[in-house]
């Protein structure tokens, strides 16, 4: 479903990505396991066209979205969920997801506000409420509701556990296991292997912008030398 | 104005009746004030809505405005003056038109450059005011084009025995139903949630698939419609004029800085409250207050600025301005400075020893242009010394220039001084200025530092424009001539140009001392140096001060190199004379503001010799280099050899 070969992104001079390459399935949780600053993030943010990538090849469902323009690559059904969070502090809960909003599409859940909010109840009861006044679970929950609105095929989510409280963080998993029950196709970022162990089928394990290893989670799980050398702190 | 109260006859038999005058006084004033606020508003919006989106301080709003006016004087002859549907069917038409001018100016120039450093930008926006003053000027002419009266509406209604014009009630009314419509068009449509949302974080909207250069456009639609019908509606009460672009500029600005960046309730108040501050102004008229008479008509040209000064000082962020993060994706890093290197000191010592053999040539002319550059290049590089290395951009740098040849003439004239003393009296008098007005500038930061600059260059322009007595008003003074040893223009050349490579190399020197690098930190991160305890506000006073110290010093040797000034020197027009060449050399390098100065002054020159058409020319030449260059010339220069060199690098590497 996407496929990632020989991908090299720079910011300036700095080298961040050197030829990467990874693979996302439909229907799979694919997590991309690496420490601070190993260069996750940015693998996401080259999918999704914020960064350009100064070399490889990348295509969505047999379209090449390098060089392509975010919102181009949205529209193929690509969504994106940031680090970061980002949402619009000044807009209520509902336009939030208003500015997400995309056409339905084949092959991919159609979502509505009032079906999201069966997934994530919390955000039901504060429709009105401005962005800026949420929690910091309330607010990724609202994120990754706000890329659903726009259907799509393959959700990228960046480090979702980041920062959440355990229970919070439990509820982040089951969300994730209900997307993929829906059909979506996930690749997520962590350096938490306990919750990529909760939710990931296959992992790659990427450090200083490099793929260090791939294979299914039982065999990370197999693997303690693997786990030693690039995700113990 | 008529029914001023005198001050004099007895108390009792006349106070009832001049009481009664008196408040039918305040409130024709007051509705004077509210029909001058509709169309300020309007403008403020369009430039407050633009602004939000893109973080593009659009300098050419003015000009859209200015073109506003002039298209609907147009459009309401073509459709005939008299009929109802000639003048609506004209104001609409000219809003729509001068919209779609914006649609163009987004589409061929400034999608370009989103991307662009900040100041860029505003080098684009200062093209465009140049190309659209000049296409002003070949459409219609020179003069002055006094608008038709408002069919259907010329007569005036009778409120509390005083004549109020029909079309001024129409104009009360603009202002609140625009500002209505403006807010459900942004609250209640989708179009204007994915407004609000990319005025926060434009990046994030586009990857949730909106098409922002879709929605870029169409928000300079909006904005450029807006500024198009407040300068339209104003078609009955001012005649359409090329000056109007930099003073609506201006006042737009102090609009929408005094409302709050990016606040649309704001700038309605702030039109409200300074519409009709200068209403009253006028109303009030002279006063004489224990024998001196006070002209608050004279304080009208600075009354918006003194309003700005306080509010800015009180509440930094304006009256409903909230904290606005830097638009995600716009390009900030600033590359540190090198070092100053002998092969470097070799070149400007070489460039000076050239310079100094230029008299042999027997040139006269050349002698004029190159002091000319000289002058300009020691302007330039202080106002680079306040936005490069000192992070604080002033739009109002001229008036320390100004203040500089002022003190010098004063200082010759008044005091009676020598000529060398009285050239000293320049960088005193702008150092002055400096000190007072840097004071309150430190204290903000960004496009309201900006501002206040600004304000205050307005404030000085205004006080000496207005003061007959002292400064020769809009007049200025004569008979500034040097002594006599430097009467030879070759010996004043050669003077001028030791002192401005002197002061220029100071300036350099300084950047690199621990001073500027405590200027640097603190224009880096505020915070980080004021956690190792450095007190960045006071070193940016200080920082302030010396441009202000050096940026008169060329004034002084400005006024003695021309024999006379004018308020001229110290107005909105020469300030963006040194953005532009600041800007043209670009702010990355030191070097870059004598480069700009010098193609600058002698682009001006040679241009303005040859056509009528100057600032168009100039103009286009200045959108060339910002799309095709945008680093600016010097930084243009650097980064070629620096993309030579990495090559190499990469090779070696490998
Ligand atoms: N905008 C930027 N400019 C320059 N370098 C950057 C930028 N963003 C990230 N980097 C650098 O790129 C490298 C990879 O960063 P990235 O954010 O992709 O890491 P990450 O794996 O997501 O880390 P984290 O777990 O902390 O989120 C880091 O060394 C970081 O310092
Ligand atoms: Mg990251």
């Amino acid at each position: 479903m996407l496929t990632i070969e020989g991908l090299n992104t720079y910011y300036g001079r700095a080298h961040i990505l050197a030829d990467l390459a990874l693979q996302a399935n439909p229907g799979e949780v694919v997590v991309l396991l690496g420490r601070n600053g190993a260069g996750k993030s940015t693998t996401m943010k080259s999918v999704i066209g914020m960064v350009p990538a100064q070399s490889g090849a990348m295509t969505f469902d047999g379209t090449r979205i390098d060089r392509m323009a975010s919102h181009h690559i949205a529209r193929l059904g690509l969504g994106y969920v940031p680090e970061e969070r980002r949402i619009f502090t000044d807009l209520t809960v509902m336009e939030n997801l208003a500015v997400g909003k995309q056409p339905p599409r084949d092959g991919a859940p159609t979502w509505t506000p009032e079906r999201l909010f069966e997934l994530f109840p919390n955000l039901g009861r504060m429709k009105d409420r401005p962005g800026g006044r949420m929690s910091g679970g309330e607010q990724q929950m609202l994120t990754i509701a706000r890329t659903l609105m726009g259907n799509p095929r393959l959700i990228l989510l960046d480090e979702p556990s980041e920062g959440l409280a355990p229970v919070i963080v439990e509820q982040m998993a089951k969300t994730i296991l209900q997307l993929k029950d829906e059909g979506l196709c996930v690749l997520l970022s962590e350096q938490n292997l306990h919750f990529a162990q909760m939710v990931a089928d296959r992992a790659y394990i990427i450090e200083k912008g490099r793929i260090r290893y791939s294979g299914t989670m039982a065999e990370l799980a197999a693997n303690a030398a693997v786990r030693e050398q690039y995700l113990s702190v | 104005m008529a029914a001023r109260p005198s001050g004099r006859g007895h108390f009792f038999p006349s106070f009832f009746p001049r009481v009664a005058a008196l408040l039918a006084n305040i409130v024709i004033q007051f509705m004077n004030g509210l029909a001058g606020a509709s169309s300020l508003f309007l403008v403020a919006a369009g430039l407050s809505i633009i602004f939000g989106v893109s973080r593009i301080v659009n300098f050419a709003h003015g000009s859209l405005y200015m073109l506003g006016v002039y298209l609907a004087y147009s459009l309401i002859e073509f459709f005939g003056r008299s009929s109802i549907f000639g003048f609506w069917g004209g104001v609409l038409g000219a809003a729509i038109a001068v919209g779609l001018i914006g649609v163009v100016i987004e589409v061929l120039v400034l999608r370009r450059i989103y991307r662009a450093p900040e100041l860029f930008q505003l080098l684009a926006t200062f093209a465009l005011v140049l190309v659209i003053k000049d296409a002003a000027l070949y459409f219609w002419g020179a003069e002055d084009l006094v608008g038709p009266r408002a069919a259907g509406l010329r007569g005036a209604v009778e409120i509390m025995g005083k004549r109020f014009p029909q079309y001024d009630l129409v104009l009360i009314a603009i202002g609140p139903l625009v500002l209505g419509l403006l807010w459900l068009l942004l609250n209640r449509t989708r179009w204007g949630t994915l407004v609000r949302a990319a005025t926060q974080d434009r990046e994030m909207v586009g990857a949730l698939g909106v098409n922002q250069s879709g929605l870029f456009t169409s928000v300079f639609f909006l904005g450029a419609f807006l500024a198009g019908l407040g300068g339209a509606v104003q078609i009955p009460r001012e005649p359409a004029q090329l000056m109007l672009d930099i003073t609506v500029i201006s006042d737009a600005f102090v609009v929408v800085v005094v409302g709050g960046m990016g606040s649309i309730g704001g700038a309605f108040l702030a039109a409200l409250l300074i519409a009709q501050a200068k209403a009253f102004c006028i109303g009030i008229g002279d006063v004489s207050i224990f024998g001196a008479t006070l002209s608050f008509t004279k304080f009208t040209l600075v009354v918006e600025f003194v309003i700005m000064a306080i509010v800015l000082v009180v509440r930094p962020l304006g009256l409903l301005g909230k904290l606005q993060g830097a638009q995600r994706g716009a390009a900030t890093v600033e590359p540190p400075l090198y070092p100053l290197t002998r092969p470097f000191w070799i070149a400007v010592v070489g460039l000076v020893a050239l310079l100094a053999l230029m008299p042999l040539g027997g040139d006269d002319y050349l002698l004029v242009l190159l002091i000319d550059i000289a002058v300009f290049s020691v302007f330039a590089a202080t106002l680079h010394f306040l936005m490069g290395p000192s992070g604080m951009v002033s739009f109002g740098h001229a008036a320390y220039f100004g203040l500089g040849c002022y003190g010098a003439a004063l200082a010759l004239l008044k005091l009676k001084l020598p000529m060398e003393l009285a050239l000293l009296a320049a960088p005193l008098a702008s150092g002055l200025g400096a000190l007072v007005f840097g004071w309150f500038c430190v204290r903000l930061s960004g496009v309201y530092l900006a501002m206040l600059t600004l304000a205050f260059a307005q404030i000085s322009w205004s006080v000496i424009y207005q003061w007959d007595a002292f400064t020769g008003g809009s007049n200025g003074l004569v008979g500034l001539w040097p002594s006599e040893w430097l009467k030879d223009r070759t010996a004043f050349y050669l003077f001028t140009l030791a002192l401005c490579a002197a002061s220029i190399i100071f300036l350099w020197r300084v950047v690199h001392a621990p001073f500027g690098y405590v200027l640097r930190a603190g224009r880096d991160s505020a915070l980080r140096a004021d956690a190792i305890g450095i007190d960045v506000r006071r070193f940016q006073w200080y920082g302030f001060i010396l441009a202000g110290v050096f940026a008169g010093l060329a004034g002084g040797l400005f006024a003695f190199s021309k024999g006379s000034i004018s308020p001229e020197t110290l107005a909105v027009s020469r300030s963006v004379d040194g953005l532009v060449m600041v800007l043209l050399g670009g702010v990355q390098t030191l070097t870059g503001p004598v480069a700009g100065a010098a193609v600058f002054t002698w682009l001006q020159d040679s241009i303005a010799r040859n056509t009528e058409y100057w600032r168009a020319i100039l103009g286009l030449a200045i959108l060339v280099i910002v799309l095709a260059f945008p680093q600016g010339i010097a930084g243009f220069l650097k980064q070629a050899t620096a993309r030579f060199t990495s090559a190499r690098e990469r090779e070696v590497v490998r």
